[in-house]
């Protein structure tokens, strides 16, 4: 029995409900969180107040009668300039703006993830390269050129030079998503498909296109979030009467006609911000994988 | 493999050739999109284009030199971004780095955190410059909630002070940014060897120097690429401070990427273009160094 005393206290120390680290920890993550909570918070209570509470200048006090009349009018009635549709018209574009762009782009990235990895000739991966080197050089540097080439194609101006656009540009980093993803997929399967005689489009459509789901929702998740969010290609390709919903609710604060409605705009705000947040508070872990990849495109 | 498979079957230009054929896009977007549209661009910073992309004569350096150098809402730009690069990178990397160490000690409702940290990161860049236009905002905002408290000389006015108001958007731009740098650094921390920790405690090193003399020499990796999407980010920084400050008041936050856009499409068009010809460099001189660690040295020792 005397070799008892010699074994080692095992598991973790026993500790009484108060700790200082673990109350430093917490500290420091409610108190960061609490910085990056606030302005949401701002935003919801300042868009649920009236004028005369605003003009009061308590930034941080809820209102007393919260109204959802500002939410109405900047969905229906908010002007820029002369129109005074509010901000709904808008939303529709970025839906459509948004919708096939997705489709297209995660088809063609696919597509040419699945060459890549599978299917690879000569120079296939300089090209790809090239693409993924192209993504981090900043957009400015292509956009005229890419204004040229939408004019000779005659959509310029339209919904369809943004669609052309976003899926150009989304390309790089969904291909390198789908690339990477068939690599770590046993290659047996492959090749078990190919002693069947299946070719590249069976293998794609039947083999690989319904193993890819978890990676198809990343790249939903990213690129819905990511063409929602875009300013520069809405504002440069869209014209006047398609502008997605972030040009026009820069357009609503920058316009100076009449009173500022500062509660309209806020809401205004919330409705364009509502989208991607509702995605990312649904979607969770996969956002995380997403962004990880999709950073790149910011 | 399947060169093998193929072999024989198939003559050299029609071997693969579904795959070929899959990936036109691709190959039409890299040497077009990306190749084509950066050496046009270039080339046209040369010309003396105003507002019609007619290459009628070469210029040289005339649109650097004259135009562009010789204007100080050009270095007010470049200043700004400079700024803004290094301090977000900075701010975002310390931060980013301590929300992740923090989070890596077993915490509770870690994902109720993540999910705090990440979600400005879900919105749009003007979304964010609007929502901080208003915190920040002198009549209304921050100031005035903090006088009606009763500290009455409390002033913030960054945003409409010419000497502050590039802060104001890096204050924007950390909020935004600083939760996907956590997330990253986080997915690092934890791809760290669970025996380094073992040997760590044995040795009876303590925990924050087992952080920052073992665990972030090892993190170098994810610094890098983690470094690589910051500051190229920063180098483009466009939308947010449209938002937030429309690059005001006067010129004092102007960032590279408006005066691009400034010159491309309300005349002059060649200084433009030589504008974001010096975004390309900015971007070159911080992409090189990682295209060679990752695709020369990393090809070498595999």
């Amino acid at each position: 029995m005397s070799t008892a005393q010699h074994i080692e206290p095992q598991g973790p120390r026993p500790h009484g409900w108060f700790e200082w680290e673990r109350f430093v920890v917490y500290a420091f993550l409610i108190l960061t969180s609490l910085y990056f909570l606030l302005p949401l918070y701002i935003v919801l209570i300042t868009s649920t107040k009236n004028l005369e509470e605003i003009a009061q200048g308590n930034l941080f006090v809820p209102s007393l009668h919260p109204t959802f009349a500002p939410w109405y009018r900047a969905w229906f009635e908010i002007c820029t300039g002369l129109e005074c549709k509010g901000i709904h018209p808008n939303f529709m574009n970025s839906v459509i703006i948004t919708v096939p762009s997705v489709i297209v782009s995660i088809a063609v990235a696919i597509t040419t993830g699945y060459a890549l990895n599978n299917w690879p000739f000569r120079f296939s991966e300089g090209f790809f390269t090239i693409l993924i080197i192209g993504s981090f050089v900043p957009y400015q540097v292509m956009l005229f050129p890419m204004v040229l080439l939408t004019k000779n194609m005659g959509i310029y101006s339209t919904l369809y030079a943004v669609i052309f656009v976003h899926t150009v540009f989304g390309l790089p980093i969904l291909t390198l998503l789908f690339r990477n993803y068939f690599a770590s997929l046993p290659v047996e399967l492959f090749k078990a498909a190919r002693v069947d005689g299946a070719g590249f489009w069976r293998i794609l459509f039947q083999v690989f296109l319904p193993m890819s789901v978890p990676m198809l929702t990343v790249a939903v998740i990213l690129q819905v979030t990511g063409i929602w969010n875009d300013f520069l290609f809405g504002v440069v390709f869209a014209g006047l009467q398609n502008y997605p919903m972030t040009v026009k609710l820069n357009n609503i604060f920058t316009s100076t006609m009449g009173v500022k409605e500062y509660n309209v705009e806020m809401a205004a705000t919330m409705l364009t911000g509502a989208v991607p947040l509702l995605i990312y508070f649904l979607s969770g872990r996969y956002f995380v994988r997403g962004i990880a990849a999709g950073a790149v495109k910011g | 493999m399947c060169f093998i498979l193929a072999a024989g079957v198939w003559n050299a230009p029609y071997r693969n050739f579904s795959s070929k054929l899959a990936s036109v896009p691709m190959m039409f977007i890299a040497m077009f999109a990306f190749i084509g549209c950066s050496l046009w661009t270039i080339a046209f910073s040369f010309s003396d284009a105003q507002s019609f992309p007619i290459f009628r004569n070469f210029v040289g350096l005339y649109n650097y030199r004259v135009k562009l150098f010789a204007d100080s809402v050009w270095w007010t730009a470049c200043i700004n971004a400079v700024i803004y690069l290094v301090l977000v990178t900075t701010i975002e990397f310390i931060l980013g780095f301590l929300i992740a160490v923090f989070m890596d000690q077993k915490v509770r409702a870690e994902g109720v955190f993540r999910t705090i940290y990440l979600y400005p990161f879900a919105l749009s860049f003007i979304v964010t410059g609007h929502v901080w236009a208003w915190i920040m905002s002198p009549e209304y905002g921050l100031e005035k909630s903090v006088r009606n408290m009763g500290w009455t000389s409390f002033t913030f006015d960054w945003i409409t002070d010419p000497n502050r108001s590039i802060y104001a958007v890096v204050i924007a731009g950390i909020w935004q940014g600083t939760g996907l740098v956590m997330a990253l650094m986080l997915a690092g921390l934890r791809g760290v060897d669970e025996e380094v920790w073992k040997a760590a405690r044995v040795d009876g090193i303590p925990k924050w120097r087992t952080y920052l003399q073992i665990v972030l020499p090892m993190m170098r990796p994810v610094m890098i690429t983690t470094f690589v999407i910051v500051a190229s980010g920063c180098v483009r920084v466009y939308d947010i401070v449209v938002a937030l400050t429309d690059g005001g008041p006067g010129t004092s936050s102007k960032v590279p990427a408006q005066y691009v856009y400034q010159y491309l499409f309300q005349g002059g068009l060649a200084r433009g273009l030589a504008a974001s010809t010096m975004m390309l460099l900015a971007s070159a001189v911080i992409l090189i160094p990682w295209i060679y660690v990752e695709f020369v040295k990393g090809k070498q020792t595999r």
